[in-house]
């Protein structure tokens, strides 16, 4: 890594990036298919422990939930909203991560995502899943929920579309739908990889989902044109769903929630938790899977980490701006609940979510050094995302704790949210984990392509890195 | 009254009626001993769920009515200041109204009060969370199945069967007693004239013993609600958000 070891500039550029440390095609395709294919017995008994919180999160509980009805859970008048609500926004903010990754950054030509953005995209659609499922759990009838729905019925009863969660449900279906076809498109080249390295079942599986591709010229041009639109039209989508998540309150009449700028903040909010789980994951599939060392290496982390630290400073910025306009507007109500956010009596929760997306970020993320150790910047992703959780749980439950009846105050306690909140955590991790065993988790062609338009050139005694377009 | 010029208004989808109304209630804060009959007779009337003494002190109380107590001061120079009964304001552009997805909860355009529509709940809860009066109630627990709430065994002979009685997950609120309305709009229609006024009235207003509480047509001046709200010293409730409540409350008269 240092200096001192190398004299030679060329071999210290090729520890550091891997663009500039290439390798043949058919070496990393082995690599990657044998990350998938080493499962040791420690992944099983973690998969199997996370099996049963699931099940007993999302079977169990919610079976006597739907069957006893939603009083297990924590919600009364005035909270007639509580962690389901705090665990959908807290999803769909995960699921921003992986768009954010691999079509923000691709439309800008930023090199150093290659090797993770598959990793990122899988996370936006287990994500979404996770929040699909809290959003249901709120639902008083979840099994009448296609009426929300506007299908073609004899007594032409349609959803209403002045709701905000009208177009919550299709701003959320939209992102779905959309981010696991862009989760899918950049992955045939990786089927067809693994199905030409693959027997049995595994050969069947990737047959089917490598849709016949053959590598041929004209497939590779439809593939890139299909991948082109798909990143820039899925940017307007990603932007939109957080902003109309955050419409569901916005558009209220609620002291604390009826605030303009609720739209941009809960995007960058979405965004801060999102790369602080991408950051997460990163950690543990480097440290744990096969040649991972080689694909995801320090300057990665250290990317993201710059990331995260301007998304830090962007949230900073608009939560300020929340509070001072909310707070100079002057209205009584609002001032008691502002007041209640810090001093009442879960105060601690609000300077706890300060400390945790905005000191900890901004005083370790400077660093060099210390934003490219995956266990530091592991640390500081959990944090992160605890902190926006603690966000959100401020704005749902203990904000609809005040309102305009002050006979009707009264403090959120949480009750069978909780398991079932556990467990959509566990089938998240669950999910991504069998999905690491089937889905290689590096878009292998797009690294060989970066490895190609790389090359270090010298400029009198300076040698730096280039980079050219191969389209 | 407010006056709102109602052409400008309803761009968040409520069904805007004519600012005056049709139904309206009259509450005199200054008669209002707080004794909770109209509470009770609500229940009654309209088979409202026993919640038990534990969800009613963890705020899952169902009743469509409630009195609110206020105090002044702290221990020992307390005041108490007046009772405030509160119950769903049938506002005419109501914030409950444009947020459901479903179309739970409209507008009934005969009667001009706000109605929840039980079968089509899904239950969301948006409604009660954009309640800026907090008067709506969600049924957390099947409280009227009987292997769950043993007492309503023998409660339920006691159901009004002019009310439906109402399944877990769905959110419900004060109807203005509407099978009330209907019943003496369909009587006085087989006598081919008009409701009188005073004909007949909600539960909780014939339950109040001071006649605290006056229940009538807003729309027509000679009724003893229009008269009392023409006294001058009314309040309604949070009218600041242009919410057209129709429950006119009267504190500080002489």
């Amino acid at each position: 890594m240092s200096d001192k070891k190398h004299h030679n500039p060329e071999e210290h550029f090729r520890e550091q990036h891997l663009m500039l440390d290439p390798m043949p095609r058919g070496q990393m395709n082995d690599m990657v298919m044998e990350s998938m294919h080493t499962t040791s017995w420690k992944f099983w008994v973690v998969a199997a422990i996370l099996a049963v919180i699931s099940f007993i999160g999302l079977g169990v509980d919610w079976y006597r939930l739907i069957m006893e009805g939603q009083g297990l859970a924590g919600v009364m008048r005035p909270d007639y909203w509580g962690i389901f609500l705090v665990n959908t926004v807290f999803w769909i903010g995960i699921s921003h991560a992986g768009t954010f990754i691999s079509a923000i950054l691709r439309v800008f030509k930023a090199e150093f995502r290659r090797p993770f953005t598959r990793a990122a995209e899988l996370m936006t659609t287990f994500g979404l899943v996770q929040a699909g499922f809290s959003i249901f759990m709120h639902m008083g009838r979840v099994w009448l929920s296609y009426w929300l729905m506007p299908y073609p019925n004899q007594r032409q009863l349609w959803p209403n579309f002045h709701s905000p969660l009208s177009w919550d449900l299709l701003a959320i279906t939209t992102y779905l739908l959309s981010s696991t076809m862009y989760l899918f498109l950049p992955l045939i080249p990786d089927m067809a990889m693994a199905r030409d390295r693959s027997t049995g079942w595994r050969k069947t599986f990737y047959k089917v989902l490598a849709l016949g591709f053959r590598g041929t010229e004209g497939e590779w041009a439809h593939l890139r044109t299909a991948m082109n639109i798909f990143a820039f039209a899925i940017i307007p989508v990603m932007f939109s769903v957080h902003t109309i998540v955050s419409w569901d309150f916005a558009m209220a009449t609620r002291p604390g929630w009826s605030s303009t700028i609720f739209g941009p903040y809960f995007v960058i909010g979405a965004l801060h938790s999102g790369m602080g789980a991408v950051v997460m994951v990163l950690a543990v599939v480097r440290g744990t899977m096969k040649h991972m060392k080689y694909f995801i290496r320090p300057e990665h982390f250290e990317g993201i980490a710059r990331l995260m630290l301007i998304i830090s400073m962007a949230w900073a910025y608009f939560f300020f701006n929340d509070y001072i306009v909310q707070w100079y507007g002057g209205d009584k109500w609002t001032k008691t609940l502002l007041h209640w956010h810090e001093a009442g009596p879960m105060g601690w929760m609000w300077f706890a979510m300060l400390i945790f997306n905005i000191a900890i970020p901004w005083s370790i993320l400077w660093n060099k050094k210390w934003r490219s150790t995956p266990w530091l910047l592991f640390i500081v992703g959990l944090l992160i995302n605890v902190g926006m959780w603690f966000e959100r749980y401020i704005i749902v439950p203990i904000s609809v704790t005040i309102n305009r009846m002050p006979f009707t105050w009264r403090l959120y306690q949480p009750g069978i949210e909780v398991p079932m909140g556990i467990g959509t955590v566990a089938f998240f991790i669950l999910l991504y984990m069998l999905a690491s065993r089937l889905v290689p988790l590096i878009p292998v062609w797009e690294v060989q392509e970066g490895q190609m338009a790389h090359s270090l050139t010298k400029f009198g005694r300076e040698t730096v890195m280039t980079v050219s377009e191969l389209e | 009254m407010t006056t709102i010029d109602l052409n400008m208004v309803g761009a968040k989808g409520a069904l805007v009626e004519a600012a005056e109304g049709k139904w309206g209630m009259v509450i005199d804060q200054d008669l209002c001993t707080g004794c909770q009959a109209c509470v009770t007779a609500c229940a009654m009337e309209n088979n409202i769920a026993f919640v038990g003494e534990e969800d009613a002190g963890y705020g899952r109380s169902m009743h469509w009515i409630r009195i609110e107590r206020f105090w002044e001061g702290h221990y020992p120079h307390v005041k108490m200041t007046h009772y405030q009964p509160m119950l769903c304001q049938q506002c005419g552009k109501a914030p409950c109204e444009p947020v459901c997805p479903a179309f739970a909860t409209v507008h009934s355009q005969s009667e001009q009060v706000n109605v929840q529509v039980y079968n089509r709940c899904v239950g969301t809860r948006y409604c009660g969370n954009n309640c800026p009066y907090q008067v709506r109630s969600f049924n957390w627990f099947d409280y009227n199945d009987e292997r769950i709430n043993k007492a309503i065994a023998t409660l339920k002979h006691q159901f009004n069967p002019d009310v439906t009685v109402r399944r877990r997950g769905i959110m419900e609120k004060c109807s203005f007693c509407i099978q009330r309305i209907h019943k003496a709009q369909d009587k006085a229609k087989s006598e081919g004239r008009e409701v009188a006024d005073g004909e007949f009235t909600t539960a909780c207003a014939q339950a109040c013993p001071a006649d605290a509480i006056v229940f009538g047509r807003v729309d027509n001046p000679e009724s003893l609600v229009s008269q009392l709200m023409a006294e001058g010293h009314g309040v309604q409730h949070l009218s600041e958000l242009g919410t057209l409540p129709r429950v006119t409350y009267l504190v500080g008269g002489q």
